[in-house]
């Protein structure tokens, strides 16, 4: 109903089918067409950041959370430095990371050739996510009973091995839904990359929409966004519901 | 590191334990020699379940000392995790890995801990469910089973490591009445073959057939010691004497 409503006001607008309106700019069939094939070739970037990032994320996050947890006390140091690591990048807009990033690296000339603004802004990216990350799988391991880590130290496991075999595996388990729901979110900040210069999906919808003055292209990278959130977001509905039931 | 006794396989002298201001165990003495069964009897909060951390070592004492076969295990020296490999606990409330199936819940620490062969260590396993009348469920999770087929399953993963000595903690409290029997015959089944075990309890007339000796525990002290007629049927202190006449008034003597 929201839906149809909220279409009804488009289509009913006054902007929407005077000359130059909303359906001849945004909804335009032959500019959707001439623009699909470019900004699809460019959203191949966003994919492949989101992938690597993410790969990236997921082991970042881990490393983060198991030293927060650790009880370990020659470990203190590293634990502050974890928690400093996760209040920083969870702290900071991810936008203002990438910028940071992406132009504060660069400056710095530690390499004869700049590294790549992909890279950068891959980095910020995993940095930003990494410490959200870090803080679900902390959340799924200290959901775990104490009794789990009591037995399995009883059995004569070590710590690392309890952790290993009994904790983690029942964490990731519980957390799978919020992990799944921050891929869906990284998936989509991976266009903030574009600021950085490289062409991905909405850069191209954008520079194909300044030289046309016709707004369709964007609406072409959102279906593409769309066509991967989407998915992804109803296999964590599918978890969700595994998760009430077990 | 210094022996002791090696009579007993497992012996405490003088064990203190605070949790913050609360003194739970206040200078405990006990010993469990070869073979035996010991019973740890008390009410609840009088420091059973301590003391048996205290054992594994899943909790630091304060003072005195704890030793397994002679040599003391609560210097900080000595390593933990070879301790633990040594003994078996079972706990109240099973603690079964629920995302495991029986048969791996039994073979991890046999496979990871005690570094059995993983074929050799299912063998092992599997015979021992059998024989605890769980054949047939090895492939079921945890959370298929009865009560008292996952304390069973408790159990058979406590022994299947072959440790020096059991540690059950109220292993019957968690389960429903008519479920108390399987459990209790699997116990009586191990200290028939020799087990040598501590065990806290409330089945007063399990322990009374199951153990060598009977300790009760009052407010962090044992204040009694003995065999079971002395202890259960005859107690000399007032306070163990409270202890079973509420029992028997709660109809659980």
């Amino acid at each position: 109903m929201v839906v149809g409503g909220l279409a009804a006001l488009i289509l009913t607008s006054p902007g929407w089918s005077k000359e130059g309106g909303v359906r001849e700019t945004f909804f335009s069939w032959s500019a959707f067409k001439d623009a699909f094939p470019d900004v699809l070739s460019h959203f191949w970037l966003d994919v492949k950041v989101f992938m690597l990032a993410e790969i990236a994320v997921l082991a970042l996050g881990l490393l983060v959370a198991l030293t927060r947890t650790s009880r370990t006390p020659a470990l203190f140091p590293l634990r502050i430095l974890a928690t400093v690591f996760v209040d920083v990048f969870r702290g900071i807009p991810t936008i203002l990371l990438v910028y940071l990033i992406g132009f504060g690296v660069p400056a710095l000339y530690l390499t004869s050739t700049p590294p790549s603004a992909v890279l950068l802004g891959g980095v910020a990216l995993t940095l930003s996510y990494g410490a959200y990350v870090a803080e679900v799988y902390r959340a799924g391991i200290r959901s775990v009973h104490r009794g789990q880590r009591d037995a399995a130290l009883a059995m004569g496991l070590t710590e690392g091995q309890a952790m290993r075999f009994v904790i983690l595996p029942q964490a990731v388990r519980r957390v799978a839904a919020p992990l799944l729901n921050d891929f869906v979110a990284l998936q989509k900040d991976v266009a903030l990359i574009s600021i950085l210069g490289p062409q991905e999906a909405f850069r191209a919808a954008q520079i194909i929409q300044g030289e046309s003055f016709n707004y369709t292209p964007l609406l072409a990278a959102a279906l593409l966004f769309l066509l991967v959130t989407i998915p992804l977001a109803r296999l964590v509905d599918r978890l969700g519901g595994k998760g009430e039931v077990r | 590191m210094s022996t002791h006794n090696t009579h007993n396989v497992i012996e405490l002298t003088g064990v203190t334990k605070s949790f913050g201001d609360r003194e739970v165990l206040r200078g405990i003495d006990l010993w469990v020699r070869e073979h035996q069964a010991v019973a740890l009897i008390g009410a609840s909060g009088s420091g059973k379940s301590t003391l048996m951390r205290c054992v594994d070592l899943l909790e630091d004492i304060d003072d005195g000392d704890i030793f397994l076969d002679g040599d003391v295990i609560t210097d900080p020296s000595v390593d933990t995790v070879a301790v633990r490999r040594r003994l078996g606990l079972v706990f109240q409330a099973y603690n079964l890995f629920p995302h495991l199936t029986v048969i791996q819940n039994v073979v991890l620490g046999a496979v990871r801990a005690q570094g059995m062969k993983r074929d050799e260590a299912e063998v092992r396993g599997r015979e021992l469910l059998e024989r605890f009348g769980l054949a047939g469920r090895e492939g079921d999770r945890p959370d298929e089973l009865s009560g008292g087929q996952q304390q069973r399953v408790a159990i058979v993963r406590a022994i299947a490591g072959r440790p020096r000595a059991l540690l059950l903690d109220e292993v019957t409290s968690a389960l429903d009445p008519e479920l108390v029997g399987e459990v209790l015959a699997a116990v009586r089944d191990l200290k028939g073959e020799g087990v040598t075990m501590l065990l806290a309890t409330h089945e007063m007339t399990f322990a009374r057939e199951v153990a060598d000796t009977v300790a009760f525990l009052h407010d962090g002290r044992i204040v009694e010691f003995g065999s079971p007629e002395e202890v259960l049927a005859a107690p000399k202190r007032p306070e163990t004497q409270r202890f079973l006449r509420r029992l028997l008034e709660g109809g659980r003597l």
